[in-house]
């Protein structure tokens, strides 16, 4: 099936992933940014939707928006922040980082509009159907060591959030 | 347009699949309205069958035998008035319900009633759904948080963990169940939920039977989980009555309230499809393989129309047992109506065109109204859970249930 | 109509990347940086995903190992944070200025 409306989908999923990007970094209460940033999440797997990947799109909501994103949630509710809300919510060197943040933005505008002919017209057709077959191919063949580092790495990350996060051990 | 319309009659693709956008709106619109009948009928259901379970009556006052009990609940909800806590974040408190229930609608786009009723078939269709489905916590959290209210909190914190527990058992056994689907010529599983329904019918034997007892202890494990995923009994620490007065939607009321009420329902009938889909083989009629041939076809595709006319048959027994008072004549006219109703609608079904049509919808819709049984039964009978017992089920039990299944799974994959 | 093309992607993404990074620099909450952070990642995954366009799926893979990356870090620094709310009763990042307490 041929896709539709490409252009007004596009525009509308980036608009929805920048604008709540904007939210999660300004909003005072941690949990409207929590639930910004799931929106630009969303945003995101539409975006991934639209590039062929409905597997990284599926991927991103079941672990970001669905697991990551409660287990932030959850945090938040947890330490209750109803003090740190009255606080200064930035820090004293936010001149500094944000002129270096668009100093970045700035560097990336350059390559980009230095760049802009290197990336036109050269897509490979990607298999649509068999998305995830080929990923999976792909991950348990080329990719299998880097996929046991990741298991071995999350293992890691379990133990050192139990240790951490448990009172007594 | 009217080339549009009956075009696709003919096609052996979902709609989605085939690019008609008039069919996939109808199919939606056909399971929306499905789904809130479907609702409301478990409304009633839920009442009668819990309250035959105890020996008392349930409803009998609103129309007969309390057939009009679900819209006169819909009524008073509707009317009631609409609370809203006034140290609650207002945009929170009312996006959280409308996200719990788009969640739980979402879903059904790719829930396979047929080969060809499904909205549309996709390529990740089992992640969709488990992906989509895991969203709906985010509107508990939500509710909760946003009440500003002690035991909607609890209720939200209670909630996330739990989910966030039961989603990786659940995972696992989903995972076993479509490794189960690559046991074929070409070694090439599938997660759409349509291709694995093929597969079952391919290989000639539900999952829930496949490699004995394994599939069915991934079913097991998975069936389990499913109850914690929904928060029904005896799984249902977020909404606890005897502990935390409503839950997360304690402080909800009128038609906020009934948003939450309807995605339960949904969510409920959602899991169960992925359950049917991914065991009990979907729309296939029981035994596909040893009862096939013409004279089976016929006898299965007439269960259908058999059904509603048993449904008749039980309601006209009703109205004849009605007290012969002046007083109750409305009430068994009424009664009598609804038999009429049914019947006729079963008689439609008799039709040859019909009947080829709307067998497979029936037969999974007939799997997953057993499952909709089964949570009623959990209700009446089970205890609730304490929450670390809970939380021990989920982790130290399920868990590793559900690893060993899958390698073993594997194992014999590669083995046989 | 301008069609959609890679490039696209890739400035969507660098607008991500840089909210991110004036998250991570400039807010105090330990819980907004952390989300900052999420937002980095996934402005790299985006990038990673829109590329894959051009060479084939290998930056879709990538992607989901840059996500399970994400889900660890999330874990672990959530962890953190729990801990140090316990004995510092604070989520502000530049009140973490002793090694001991």
């Amino acid at each position: 099936m041929q896709p539709v409306a490409t252009t007004f989908f596009f525009y509308f999923l980036a608009a929805v992933t920048v604008l709540s990007g904007v939210l999660v970094i300004t909003r005072r209460n941690p949990v409207h940014s929590a639930l910004a940033l799931i929106l630009a999440l969303l945003g995101q797997a539409g975006l991934y939707l639209m590039l062929y990947a409905p597997f990284v799109a599926g991927v991103q909501i079941i672990l970001y928006a669905g697991g990551i994103m409660v287990l932030f949630l959850f945090v938040i509710m947890l330490v209750s922040i109803e003090k740190s809300q009255k606080e200064e919510q930035f820090n004293n060197m936010w001149i500094v980082g944000l002129l270096a943040a668009l100093a970045l933005g700035a560097l990336f505008i350059g390559v980009y509009v230095k760049g802009r002919d290197l990336f036109a017209g050269r897509e490979v057709a990607l298999p649509e159907q068999s998305n995830t077959q080929q990923i999976a191919i792909l991950l348990y063949g080329n990719y299998m060591f880097a996929f046991e580092i990741a298991s071995l790495l999350l293992l890691v990350a379990i133990i050192g959030a139990v240790v951490m996060a448990k009172k007594r051990i | 347009m009217l080339d549009d319309v009956t075009s696709y009659l003919k096609s052996d693709t979902t709609p989605g699949q085939a690019g008609n956008f008039l069919w996939a709106f109808i199919y939606i619109l056909l399971i929306f309205l499905g789904l809130s009948v479907a609702v409301i009928a478990m409304n009633w259901l839920e009442r009668k069958i819990l309250a035959h379970m105890q020996v008392r009556l349930g409803p009998m006052r609103v129309g007969p035998h309390g057939l009009l009990q679900p819209i006169a609940d819909a009524i008073k909800l509707l009317i009631k008035e609409d609370i809203m806590p006034s140290e609650s974040d207002p945009f929170v408190f009312w996006t959280a319900p409308l996200i719990v229930v788009l969640t739980a609608f979402t879903v059904f786009i790719v829930v396979p009633f047929g080969p060809t009723h499904a909205v549309t078939d996709m390529n990740i269709g089992v992640l969709f759904m488990l992906g989509v489905s895991s969203l709906s916590v985010l509107g508990v959290v939500m509710a909760g948080w946003a009440s500003n209210s002690h035991y909607p909190l609890m209720g939200a914190l209670r909630s996330s963990a739990q989910m966030v527990s039961y989603e990786i058992a659940m995972g696992l056994a989903v995972i076993s169940a479509v490794l189960m689907t690559s046991l074929n010529q070409s070694g090439t599983g599938t997660l759409s939920m349509i291709g694995i329904v093929q597969a079952q019918e391919a290989q000639a034997t539900w999952f829930v039977f496949k490699f004995f007892p394994l599939g069915l202890i991934a079913f097991f494990v998975f069936a389990v989980a499913m109850v914690a995923e929904t928060n029904r009994a005896p799984f249902d620490l977020p909404e606890a009555e005897s502990e935390l007065t409503a839950g997360f939607h304690t402080e909800y009321s009128g038609f906020r309230w009934s948003l939450f009420f309807l995605a339960e329902y949904s969510a409920m009938i959602a899991v169960s499809s992925i359950a049917v889909t991914l065991w009990l083989g979907g729309w296939l009629h029981p035994f596909p393989h040893w009862l096939s041939g013409e004279t089976w076809d016929l006898v299965f595709s007439l269960f259908p129309g058999l059904t509603f006319v048993f449904l008749a048959g039980l309601t006209f027994y009703s109205v004849a047992r009605m007290p012969k008072h002046p007083y109750f004549r409305v009430q068994t006219m009424g009664l009598a109506g609804f038999g009429a109703v049914l019947g006729l609608i079963g008689l439609a079904l008799f039709a040859p065109p019909v009947r080829d049509r709307v067998q497979d919808i029936y037969w999974f819709a007939a799997k997953v109204a057993g499952f909709m049984y089964l949570y009623i039964w959990y209700r009446g009978t089970f205890p609730r859970y304490r929450f670390d017992q809970l939380m021990t089920v989920g982790w130290k039990i399920l868990l590793p249930i559900g690893l060993g299944v899958l390698i073993v799974t594997a194992i014999l994959g590669v083995v046989l | 109509m301008v069609p959609i093309t890679t490039l696209h992607y890739l400035v969507v993404a660098a607008a991500l990347f840089v909210l991110g990074v004036i998250g991570v620099l400039t807010r105090r909450n330990v819980v907004i940086v952390l989300m900052s952070i999420e937002l980095i990642l996934n402005a790299v995954n985006l990038n990673l995903v829109a590329f894959s366009r051009l060479y084939g799926l290998h930056g879709q893979v990538f992607a989901i190992f840059v996500i399970t990356d994400a889900a660890a870090e999330a874990a672990v620094g959530l962890g953190i944070l729990i801990a140090f709310f316990r004995n510092k009763e604070t989520v502000n990042v530049d009140e973490v200025d002793l090694l001991k307490w």
